[in-house]
């Protein structure tokens, strides 16, 4: 069968996944061309990712059908996807550490003679060669750059004969050199004819790449448009939409007090790379203010960095000043440190039964982990535990059979939140921080916690709020920071921002200054 | 120094013929290991080869009387072992496996039932043979004997040395350079190890990871028990013994960490743990009591292990998920 270039490989019509309740990607039609590179944009949960693992065999959709070359298909596992040449590169490495490359790349497949890997070696090089994969097929794998373990990803799906390759945020943990090495090879797969689809939500490598852009919201197909047709400003407007009016209260607080000033934070992860570059702001109290960007630009290091539950880098400062306005370094202290110092730290982590509660445990056991070390002796003070569980379930609503018998992990996710956000402000803390603290709930709780944490910006805290949705940040907060790629792309001020600001802000690395001037 | 030399060739003749039950009790768990499969139910699974190995070969010769031939004796032997340890096996296999029960709990569990049905079959042969069971004693060479002629055995130091010793040592040595090129030279090992190293991606590259799991560990299971028959056929002069055969298998759980997981290296390993093993009778220190003795494989492999941490060289790890139960992603 003749493939001409331009010609529909993959054709997605009228494709719906429900999780639940929940529309996950409701009515999406999208083509892959041969020859192509698509890139799929779209904000954290707009569905992209649950669109491609439908064509990866990792989801079976609930409505809608799948074409390739005009025939449609049905697409049940893995295998069924490599059978009609599609391989999808995942975030997550599928890799074995102790084998090698080559091992790796044949893994799985069933061939005729014994084991040769001098010969699977060669026949490995020979696709690296033809597309300019540059990798040592015999180091392995435990020895590797996250580059390079990307690049065995690669080429294992190219090995296995696929023709249609989806990347899902494969810049994500690239340097930009090994970014634009990546572009190259993708380039050079188009020219061979393939059809690929690259997920991502940095505007940059969007125009740099892709001949064509279609882009998700809320789970919802906005369009299809030419790169070359397009500009970063248009496609921020499809991807963001239109500010939805919320009315969340938002009054003033009377005076500002400077309450955290962060110097230069950098903040690094197991495999040496940055989570957070060079970031310094300021917080007040008296304000709250709200963090956003793409998931995983940095949030979460930065709230934990602040806990103490980060190693910082040399040359990283948190300078904390209290009330009475006595100035205290945080680098590099431990949480106990920081408890022991009299400093009335609460944090709302965004794992709530991996970091803030004990699931097993009931509520005033909950209560507990945070006043243990109260009693006198070896004794906890049993008694103070209880009487603020009691108060928190009173003043909060919290929905529970038996305050004391009924473990945590039982509680609807609005109630283990309130049990969360309520003992974290019951020591009157001086910064509160919360990290995604309404995912997963219904509307009404959700103005319960927007209430709590403006009432406590009211009492003077500082409060620092990660959220990503931004029509809730713009009326929520006073000020936004944006993060994008680890470092602060701008700081805004929520009352006068636009969310196509804030969009850009998020998907532009260092681009920080140039789009609030378009803006 | 002759004396000193000979000395010294019949300590290693012993280590050997001691070693050699570890040496397949450690190939076996090797093997089940090297799927992800941390079976701690070897003490069991010995006692059970030992008991029905010694049971398969008594019966046989109740059976075919004074034409009982010597290769077949060990062949029955072995085979009515390996049943036993692959039955137990795949109790293991279906608890853990298609169950996901705990490993480390069901590995206890199974030393506990093996111990005691190996012990119950013992004395229950023991009582119905009238007080003693034992095979006779031109049936017995065939397993405590070298198979090889006195032509080469009586070659000054060197002929006890090589040729010296019984079926099974060699036998053993064929089975760990077998498993040596089984998973570093073919695709089916190639499949294992990457099964026991990381199910979730095996499975994503379309290999069953039950199938090898069960696989691996029945036959792991099944060898490991071979090592129970020896001890009970050679050492212990077809007699049933628990009192020796006790801790060897947990000896053979220590060997395999003090391997490395390497199948070759069982072979100098088992021999060093079989002489660990008899030091105390050949050479008694005084003042120092024998169970002080008697602990030094286990501090070898401590030490061992506290080396091997150190130095954190990747390629002489556990498998990596070994111990841990897999499910498929819901996700």
């Amino acid at each position: 069968m003749v493939r001409l270039e331009g010609q529909n490989a993959i054709e997605l019509r009228n494709i719906t996944k429900r999780f639940g309740s929940v529309v996950a990607n409701d009515r999406i039609c999208l083509s892959l061309k041969r020859g192509q590179i698509l890139s799929l944009l779209g904000e954290n949960g707009s569905g992209k990712t649950t669109l491609m693992n439908m064509l990866a065999g990792i989801y079976l959709p609930d409505e809608g059908e799948i074409l390739a070359d005009g025939k449609p298909i049905t697409i049940r596992s893995p295998k069924d996807a490599f059978d009609h040449k599609i391989g999808m590169i995942h975030q997550h490495y599928k890799l074995v550490e102790v084998f090698t490359a080559t091992q790796n790349i044949i893994l799985g497949l069933k061939a005729k003679g014994g084991l040769n890997l001098a010969e699977a070696n060669r026949k490995v090089q020979e696709i690296c060669d033809r597309y300019g994969f540059e990798i040592d097929l015999k180091k392995k794998v435990y020895d590797m750059s996250v580059s390079e373990k990307q690049t065995v990803e690669i080429v294992k799906v190219l090995y296995r004969g696929a023709d249609i390759l989806i990347l899902d945020e494969p810049t994500a943990v690239l340097t930009p050199q090994e970014t634009d090495k990546l572009f190259a090879v993708m380039r050079n797969m188009k020219a061979d004819g393939k059809a690929l689809v690259i997920i991502t939500h940095k505007l940059n490598e969007v125009m740099a790449i892709s001949d064509e852009v279609a882009v998700l919201r809320k789970g919802k197909y906005i369009g299809t448009v030419k790169t070359a047709e397009t500009s970063p400003q248009a496609l921020t407007d499809m991807m963001v939409g239109h500010a939805v009016t919320l009315n969340i209260d938002r009054p003033q607080a009377d005076e500002l007090k400077k309450r955290l000033k962060i110097g230069n934070l950098t903040v690094k992860d197991k495999e040496g790379v940055k989570k957070l570059d060079d970031v310094s702001f300021e917080a007040f109290g008296g304000e709250i203010l709200g963090v956003a960007g793409v998931a995983g630009s940095g949030q979460k290091e930065l709230l934990e960095a602040i806990a103490g539950l980060q190693k910082l880098e040399h040359g990283s400062s948190i300078l904390y000043i209290a009330p009475d306005g006595r100035e205290q370094e945080l680098y590099n202290l431990t949480p106990l440190d920081i408890i022991k110092k009299g400093i009335l730290l609460s944090f709302v982590p965004e794992d709530r039964f991996g970091m803030g509660l004990v699931g097993g445990m009931n509520i005033t056991d909950n209560i507990r982990l945070r006043t243990y070390r109260d009693g006198k002796l070896m004794l906890s003070d049993f008694a103070e535990s209880k009487a603020l569980a009691e108060k928190i379930v009173t003043d909060l609503e919290v929905v529970t059979p038996d305050i004391n018998r009924t473990p945590l992990r039982r509680l609807s996710g609005g109630n283990v939140q309130k049990v969360l956000v309520g003992r974290e402000i019951s020591f009157n803390p001086t910064i509160l921080m919360t990290a995604y603290a309404v995912r997963g709930l219904d509307i009404n709780t959700s103005y319960a916690i927007y209430n709590l944490l403006t009432a406590q910006k009211m009492r003077g805290a500082a409060v620092i709020y990660v959220g990503e949705d931004l029509d809730v940040l713009l009326e929520l907060c006073d000020r936004i920071l944006v993060l994008c790629g680890g470092k602060v792309s701008g700081v805004v001020d929520a009352k006068n921002a636009t969310k196509e600001e804030i969009g850009l802000l998020m998907t532009t690395v260092g681009g920080g200054k140039e789009a609030t001037n378009e803006a | 120094m002759t004396g000193f030399i000979n000395g010294l060739i019949l300590l290693i003749v012993a280590a050997i013929s001691y070693g050699t039950p570890l040496m397949f009790g450690t190939l076996g768990e090797i093997l089940t290991e090297k799927s992800g499969n941390l079976n701690l139910g070897v003490e069991g699974i010995m006692f059970m080869g030992g008991a029905f190995g010694l049971g398969g070969v008594f019966y046989y010769e109740k059976l075919v009387g004074e034409n009982a031939n010597g290769v077949v004796a060990i062949l029955v032997a072995i085979l009515a072992a390996f049943i036993a340890g692959a039955f137990a096996s795949l109790i293991f296999s279906f608890l853990t496996t298609t169950l996901r029960a705990n490993q480390n709990v069901t590995g206890l569990a199974l030393s506990i039932f093996g111990t005691g049905v190996g012990q119950f079959t013992g004395e229950l042969m023991r009582v119905k043979a009238g007080g003693y069971v034992t095979i006779s004693n031109g049936l017995k060479v065939f397993f405590s004997n070298t198979p090889f002629p006195k032509a080469l055995t009586d070659i000054p130091y060197v002929g006890q040395l090589l040729f010296g010793h019984s079926v099974f040592f060699y036998l053993g040595l064929l089975l760990a350079i077998g498993m040596h090129l089984y998973l570093n030279k073919t695709r089916s090992g190639m499949f294992l190890k990457a099964v026991g190293e990381n199910p979730a991606t095996a499975d994503a590259a379309g290999i069953n990871v039950a199938r090898n799991k069960y696989a691996a560990t029945i036959i792991g299971g099944g060898i490991s028990a071979i090592g129970g028959m020896i001890y009970i056929t050679s050492i212990a002069s077809c007699v049933w013994n628990h009192e020796g055969l006790a801790g060897v298998g947990w000896l053979a759980v220590a060997l395999v960490i003090f391997c490395l997981w390497r199948p070759l290296s069982t072979i100098w390993g088992s021999i060093l743990f079989g002489a660990l093993m008899i030091m105390y009778l050949r050479f008694p220190l005084p003042f120092i009591p024998t169970d002080i003795y008697k602990i030094l494989p286990y501090v070898v492999t401590i030490a061992v292990l506290i080396l091997t941490s150190l130095r954190n060289n990747k390629d002489k790890q556990p498998p990596a998920s070994l111990g841990l139960p897999y499910f498929r992603e819901e996700r």
